[in-house]
Parts: C-alpha cells; sequence; structure tokens
C-alpha cells in the first residue's frame, strides 16, 4: 500500500511536470502579449520603447528558455508574480481556492446528499411514480442553464423577497458568509443534482439485477438490509468513478455562477488571468487544477478498495 | 422609499455642523475591478474611477471640457506668465512651466506632499526598467528644477497647445515608495505599495481613503482626514465589482447597491429597457462620451481604394434610423471622427445623410453597374463583396452589423460577416492590419486629442515597426501628414479651430473609416443622490465626488 501510493504520488509529480510544459507552451501561443496590451492602451509608445517593456517583462527571449527559468524559480518555491494584481501568485490564488473550496465543496455535498437517496428510491421501483418523478427533476436540473437559474433565483429572493443578499461575499463573520452562500450554491447544486442522481439510478438498478442481490433476498433478508447492506456498495464503484472526474472541474470552478455572484473563486481567476495576458497567474492556476484531478482520482483509487475487497494495490 | 424617508428625516435631525460625511453609505456597483492600483503603471478605467476618490491629477479636463488645475495652486500659462518659451541646449524652443503644490496638500498619513514626490514621481517614469507605460510624458520632460519645497518648474522638450496639461504625472509618494524602488529598479513594479499594501493611507491625497478591500470584489473607502478640499458628504463609499449587468441590475433593484456607475456599467442597448420598465424609482443619465465607434476601412483592399466607393458606403446607411431603433436615440449618430461636445468640433463639415440613390450612382460611376440577382458586379464580372469584422459576444456591434448588412444590400452591395474573440481581433487582425474589408470598433480619446497615430502616414503598423501605431486603416495623406503636424505646435486656439476644420474637412471627404455614432455612458443613480455631473470624456465622475451629496443635505 506504501509503495503504491508513493508510485502513484511519483506519477501524478511526472504529469505535474509535463503539463507545466504544455501549459506554459499553449499560453505563449495565444494571440497577443502582455507589451502588446501597452501598446494598445498607449498608442504614443516607439518600437524602441515596445522593445524595451519586452526586456523588462522578460517576454524578449524564446519560449523554452523562458519555460527553464520559470521551471528554475518555481523548483525553488517563487511562483512569480501576477502581472494583473501586482503580488506574488499565491497571494491572489489561495484565497481563491478557500473560496472555491467553500463554494463548491458545499455544493456537491447538498448536490449528492440529495442524489444518493432520490436515486435509490428511483433505482428500487423503476417506471413508477416516484422514478418518474425522480427523473423529471433530473432532466430539469441537467436542463436548466445555470445562468439563467442565478438570475431567477436573485429576482426571486433578492429582488422580490428580499430575503438573501444578491452577490458578493460578505464582509462579516461566518454566519453572514453562510447567507451569502445560499444562491450560489442553490445554483450549483441543482445544476449538479441532475447528472449525480441519473448515474446512482443507473448503478443501483444495474446493481440490484445482480445475482448476489436475488441470494440476499432469498436468505430472507430486510429489504434495508439488501439494498443498503449489499447492493448501494457495489453501485458505488462507478459513482466513485464519475464523482471522481467531477472533482476537478470543482476546483477549476463554476465561471458562470461565480460572475454572476460575484464570487471570487478559481474559475473567474483562470479566466481572467487568460484574458489578461498574466501567464504566470493563469499557469499555477491551471496546474492546481491539475494537481486537484490528479489527487481526486487517486483518492478514487484508494476508495475502490474500501468499496470492493477484491481489489488490491500493487 | 421607507429608506429614503428615513435618511432624509436622519438627515435633518442631525444637520449639525458639517463634520466629515453624515450622507451614509453609498454603495456603487461597477462591472470592470482595477488591476495593479500604481497611478503610472498600466491604465485601465476601473482604476481611473478608483483612484479619482483617493487622489488628484495634477490637471485635468472638466466637465465643461476646460482644462483645470487640480493640485497646484495656479494653472500655468503662457497669458500668466508661469509659462514661457525657452531656448534648449540643442537649439530648440522649448518650454517651461511653473507650478506651486496647493498649500495643505498633505498625504493620508500626515507627510506633506513636496516636490521631492515631483523629482521622485519623475525618476521612476524616467527610468528604464520601471515598467512605466506612460513613458511618452517623461521623454517629453527635459529638466525639472525644484524652487523650494513645493514649487518647481517643467521644462517640456516643444512647444505644443498641451503644454501645461500633466494629468498623467500620478505623483508617488517618495518616503513610502523611494525605498522600495532603489532596492531594485526593476522588479518596483512588483514589490510597490500600492499593491502590496494598498490600505496604506500615505500612498494618496484625496478625498477618501482605502480603508479595505477584497481584490476584484469591493473596495471600501472612508473620508481622507487630510484632504485640502472641501469635506466629502458620504462617511463611507463601497464599490462593488459585478461583472455580469443582468446580476448588475438585479443587485440594484435589490437595493444591494445604490447606483450603478456610468463609467463601468450597463451599455446603452441594457439602460435603455431598463429605463423603460424601471426608470421612474431611478435618474438615468445617457452621456454620449468620446468613444467613437466606426468602421476602418483596410484601404489596401481595392475596391475600397476607391473613394466613390468609400462614399457610397456611408450614403447608403440611414444611421438615426439605426440609432433611433436600437439605442432609444440615446448615442447620436457621428459625422465625424471629433466629437460636437468637443470646442474644436467643425460645423461646417459636409454631413453625410441616408441618400441610397446618390450611393447607387457613385457606384456606378465606380464601375459597379452590372446588377445580378441583385449584387452588383464590375466589368470584370467581380461581384461587389466586402467582409464586416468585429468582436464577438458584443451583442450592440453584432445587432448594428445585422442592420448595416441589410443597408447595403438594398444599393447591391454584398456583406459577409466574420466575428472574433476581442482576444484575436484586437491583439491580430485589427492591430496587424489583418481584416480584408471592415473593422468595426471604438477609438477613446480626450478632449482636443490629436489623431496623429491613427491618422498619421508613420504610424500605419507594419512588421518593421514592431506594429506599432494605430493607422490600421493604412491612410497615407501628405496634406493630412502635414495638417497633424502643426496642429499640436499651434498654440492660438483660434488658428488651431481653423486647422481642426480643414482636418475634419480632409477625413470626411476621404472617409478612411466610416463614422457610426458616439457612444453613451448610461449612469443609473438614485433619485436622492444629487451632484454626479458625467463628464462626456475620460475624467471619472469620481473626480469630483465632494460634489456628491444626499438630497437634503447642506
Amino acid at each position: 500500500m506504501g509503495r503504491y501510493l508513493l508510485r502513484r504520488l511519483f506519477e501524478s509529480l511526472a504529469v505535474l511536470f509535463v503539463m507545466s510544459f504544455v501549459i506554459y507552451g499553449l499560453l505563449g501561443l495565444m494571440p497577443g502579449d502582455p507589451v502588446e496590451m501597452m501598446v494598445q492602451a498607449n498608442p504614443n509608445l516607439t518600437p524602441a520603447d515596445i522593445q524595451q517593456l519586452r526586456e523588462v517583462y522578460g517576454i524578449d527571449r524564446p519560449i523554452g528558455e523562458r519555460y527553464l527559468a520559470w521551471l528554475g524559480s518555481a523548483l525553488s518555491g517563487d511562483f512569480g508574480y501576477s502581472r494583473l494584481f501586482a503580488v506574488p501568485v499565491e497571494e491572489v490564488l489561495l484565497p481563491r481556492l478557500g473560496n472555491t473550496l467553500l463554494l463548491m465543496g458545499a455544493a456537491f455535498v447538498i448536490a449528492f446528499g440529495i442524489a444518493l437517496p432520490a436515486g435509490i428510491a428511483a433505482a428500487r421501483r423503476p417506471w413508477s411514480a416516484v422514478d418518474g418523478l425522480v427523473n423529471l427533476t433530473a432532466f430539469a436540473g441537467i436542463s436548466v442553464p445555470p445562468f439563467w437559474l442565478a438570475i431567477l433565483l436573485i429576482i426571486l429572493f433578492s429582488v422580490t423577497l428580499g430575503w438573501l443578499p444578491a452577490g458578493g461575499m460578505g464582509q462579516g463573520g461566518f454566519g453572514e458568509r453562510l447567507l451569502y452562500m445560499v444562491l450560489p450554491v442553490t445554483t450549483l447544486s441543482l445544476a449538479a443534482v441532475g447528472s449525480h442522481i441519473r448515474f446512482v439510478r443507473a448503478a443501483m438498478m444495474e446493481a440490484l439485477r445482480q445475482d448476489h442481490v436475488r441470494t440476499a433476498r432469498a436468505k430472507g433478508l430486510s429489504e434495508r438490509q439488501v439494498v443498503y447492506g449489499h447492493a448501494l456498495r457495489n453501485a458505488m464503484i462507478p459513482v466513485v468513478t464519475i464523482l471522481a472526474l467531477d472533482f476537478g472541474t470543482l476546483f477549476s470552478g463554476a465561471l458562470i455562477t461565480e460572475t454572476m455572484f460575484g464570487w471570487l473563486g478559481m474559475g473567474k481567476t483562470i479566466y481572467d488571468a487568460i484574458m489578461g495576458n498574466d501567464y504566470n497567474l493563469a499557469l499555477i492556476g491551471l496546474l492546481l487544477a491539475t494537481f486537484v484531478v490528479l489527487l481526486a482520482n487517486l483518492l478514487a483509487d484508494l476508495a475502490y478498495g474500501w468499496l470492493d475487497p477484491r481489489v488490491t494495490y500493487r | 422609499m421607507i429608506r429614503t424617508l428615513l435618511a432624509f428625516l436622519l438627515a435633518c435631525c442631525l444637520a449639525a455642523p458639517a463634520l466629515a460625511g453624515g450622507a451614509g453609505t453609498l454603495t456603487i456597483g461597477m462591472t470592470q475591478a482595477p488591476s495593479t492600483l500604481h497611478p503610472n503603471i498600466d491604465s485601465m478605467l476601473a482604476k481611473s474611477y478608483l483612484l479619482g476618490f483617493l487622489r488628484r491629477p495634477m490637471t485635468q479636463y472638466d466637465q465643461d471640457w476646460k482644462l483645470v488645475n487640480m493640485l497646484a495652486e495656479t494653472l500655468p500659462s503662457l497669458e500668466n506668465g508661469l509659462a514661457e518659451k525657452v531656448e534648449l541646449e540643442n537649439g530648440d524652443t522649448g518650454i517651461r512651466t511653473t507650478w506651486t503644490i496647493r498649500e495643505g496638500a498633505t498625504w493620508g498619513d500626515g507627510t506633506p506632499v513636496t516636490t521631492e514626490d515631483v523629482l521622485f514621481t519623475y525618476e521612476v517614469g524616467s527610468h528604464p526598467q520601471s515598467g512605466v507605460a506612460t513613458a511618452e510624458l517623461y521623454k517629453r520632460i527635459v529638466d525639472i528644477e525644484v524652487i523650494d519645497e513645493r514649487s518647481f518648474t517643467i521644462t517640456g522638450d516643444r512647444v505644443t497647445f498641451t503644454y501645461n496639461s500633466f494629468g498623467d504625472f500620478g505623483l508617488i509618494p517618495a518616503h513610502i515608495e523611494r525605498p522600495i524602488f532603489e532596492a531594485d529598479p526593476a522588479s518596483y513594479r512588483n514589490r510597490t505599495a500600492f499593491d502590496n499594501e494598498p490600505t496604506n493611507p500615505g500612498l494618496h491625497y484625496g478625498p477618501y481613503r482605502l480603508a479595505s478591500l477584497e481584490r476584484g470584489s469591493s473596495y471600501t473607502l472612508e473620508p481622507n482626514p487630510t484632504w485640502y478640499g472641501p469635506e466629502p458628504a458620504f462617511d463611507r463609499i463601497v464599490l462593488r465589482i459585478i461583472e455580469d449587468t443582468a446580476a448588475l441590475q438585479a443587485n440594484l433593484l435589490s437595493g444591494a447597491i445604490d447606483m450603478i456607475s456610468g463609467e463601468l456599467g450597463l451599455t446603452a442597448d441594457q439602460a435603455v429597457p431598463f429605463a423603460e420598465g424601471r426608470g421612474k424609482d431611478y435618474e438615468i443619465l445617457f452621456q454620449p462620451g468620446l468613444i467613437y465607434e466606426h468602421i476602418d476601412l483596410n484601404l489596401d483592399n481595392p475596391i475600397l481604394q476607391d473613394r466613390r466607393v468609400r462614399q457610397a458606403l456611408l450614403y447608403a446607411l440611414d444611421r438615426q434610423l439605426l440609432v433611433e431603433q436600437l439605442f432609444a436615440g440615446t448615442q447620436p449618430v457621428a459625422h465625424s471622427s471629433v466629437s460636437p461636445l468637443d470646442q474644436m468640433a467643425s460645423e461646417e463639415i459636409p454631413i453625410y445623410g441616408h441618400d441610397p440613390q446618390r450611393a447607387v450612382a457613385l457606384l456606378e460611376e465606380a464601375g459597379w453597374s452590372d446588377l445580378r440577382g441583385g449584387i452588383r458586379h464590375n466589368a470584370e464580372g467581380e461581384k461587389l463583396t466586402l467582409e464586416i469584422m468585429t468582436t464577438a459576444g458584443s451583442r450592440s456591434r453584432e445587432l448594428v452589423q445585422q442592420v448595416l448588412q441589410s443597408m447595403w444590400r438594398e444599393v447591391g452591395i454584398e456583406i459577409t460577416i466574420r466575428n472574433q474573440p476581442p482576444r484575436v481581433y484586437f491583439g491580430e487582425t485589427v492591430r496587424k492590419r489583418e481584416f480584408p474589408a471592415m473593422a468595426m470598433f471604438a477609438w477613446i480619446s480626450a478632449p482636443e486629442s490629436v489623431p496623429y497615430s491613427t491618422l498619421h502616414s508613420t504610424q500605419i503598423p507594419n512588421g518593421e515597426n514592431g506594429w506599432s501605431g494605430q493607422n490600421s486603416t493604412g491612410y497615407a495623406n501628405p496634406e493630412m501628414d502635414a495638417l497633424l503636424e502643426t496642429l499640436e505646435r499651434e498654440l492660438d486656439p483660434a488658428k488651431r479651430k481653423g486647422l481642426w476644420a480643414e482636418l475634419q474637412e480632409i477625413y470626411v471627404t476621404d472617409l478612411p473609416a466610416l463614422p457610426l455614432y458616439w457612444r453613451s455612458n448610461a449612469y443609473v443613480l438614485p433619485p436622492w443622490l444629487k451632484g454626479v455631473r458625467p463628464t462626456g470624456h475620460l475624467g471619472p465622475t469620481s473626480l469630483w465626488v465632494e460634489e456628491w451629496r444626499r438630497e437634503g443635505d447642506g
């Protein structure tokens, strides 16, 4: 187990290394660079000024050289400055990663908390009225675009009823922050719950058809024991895979929801960094997202072992 | 309503001697967050808006488009003797202006603003590694001489009519920034206190100071006790960034914000329906600004090289109908590149009304007389087809594009549409002149700003000059070049006006670009807020925040 973990961590590092090169290269291929944006803003710059600014910002050198220089300082713990915010990138990213964790984590827990019982209920009586209702909800969740849902929620709860703040993150304590989280979390959970329900339902239906479930029933176990003790655990294996993949998108943030509610998260930050030619910020943000996807998949692999004792780690 | 009434009653009861504020909190919604807060690194509208509350430029065009002085005792001029022509060492004629910093001007931490700060700002601005983007200003300064703690002279390298305009000279506090700068000039832009301790009160000297901020989300301002001007009314101003304009409107309606800034808020086509639906609860001001929406024509395109075709293109358009239908007339039709609000605007220039017959006649004269399937062809059988490009995702531009397409179709011109995301469009296509025929976008300018970079033949971007310059149409006219060169150096406003009239005449005759309309800013204000006066140019309203008040206050 220890050796397995070590190997996986090593593999993850290798992936991160390759990704840093790929992302760096892709960012370099984008049209325009920071100095070109300054040129657009200030027509009085002469070709000599432009050359000098390029030297100041270090973009006069070839991309390979720049990458090696970046890698050198990154390995020594210096991730560089954000061009847009003029502070070290970690000062921008860490608080926003925290915000994203809070928002997306809450949405994830709620969506899964609803999807699990709903999916099980639907799978136990396929094509019944309960199943129909659950499916209807699921498809509605999948079909409603988040930006539209967000606006509807704001109009209902902030403008008409005046119960909840329309956006922002709140300045006060935890209680106030919680209030600001209600609408964005609702939007995100409603968007996610539909697909989660469909996964749980499909996996459960499959599990309930298995021979061992029939055997369990034949042994005279209660329905509760059959469903939760025998079928659910097996059904969770495919669900965990899907959730692990979803986890990555959790950390790269939800651009639209963050923009609608003025929530400072990773999605918005990475988007702004790319649009504003803030190479360092975009690069570290994307690498952070990659790292979390890798970590989530590792966790999922470990969860398989817990769910299915036949899985061994080598 | 009840809240307004309460606020009013409170204001009446508390009409105590004017200690700072008393008018409570004003929360402003805007769509863009400032990035760096350093006054001289990068220029950005969101930053100028925020800095307008915190500090004052040396000079500024006011609401009546007159140059006023905001930090010095008197604005130097040749008339009052504070400006004089001088002979420079290299034999050129330069100009020397004498400035005295206003008495009482003090950084927020109590340190007086002195000539030490002026010298330091110049040192940073002219240092090759500082990354200051307004280097042009510092290059034009030959010398700064200190007379005493508060007085100094600036010698400029040429005599231009803007000799006393120093709006871009953003003072930097030497007592805070000098040690940071001197430690390592090359990395100064990353270590500046403006971004690393932005709430340090000593960084600014305006009516408000930055009390707290959540970068990219909200900025809270409180009155600055060391401010030398009239006391501002509001105890607190909060700027909230809400990038989505639908969410911005919802926030306004829910009371989370009191107003939407005109500088960075709703576009006219968003504000018009808002005004129709909710207009009675708010005061909505539409202020046409110096944002010139136009279509650049690529003059390398063989079809567009013919001036008659360019003129026909404009005659075929009913721009009045366009602005009325799409923007309820809130954005006026542009007749040239000079705003009618500018004192240099000429009223004599030819105006292109909607005249399809004239358009057809011009096209036929240019050889496009063979109509096949509704589209004109020339004798060689070539089709009169042009491509128009603009920013993808900009709803109002895309709407305008479709209307133009149908208007041109009526005179037999085929128009194809190809749009690109702004990043690619401005970063590559327009900058490198890669649009085959027409590119629609806006120029933002300042009062009486000489269009040297957009019209002079040396400003055509190409690989050799590193794609600098903004003459993306490729316009080259020796007469225009000569005018642009003389204009800047003409000090007599009456003579200058004549030159401007000539310039506009040539512009509308040659039509290197098709003027469309002047974009308006929409200020959505609560009825109790008074004193917000849009300028119509890039000077943000926040520069006069001490005039803002709650109705009922003294």
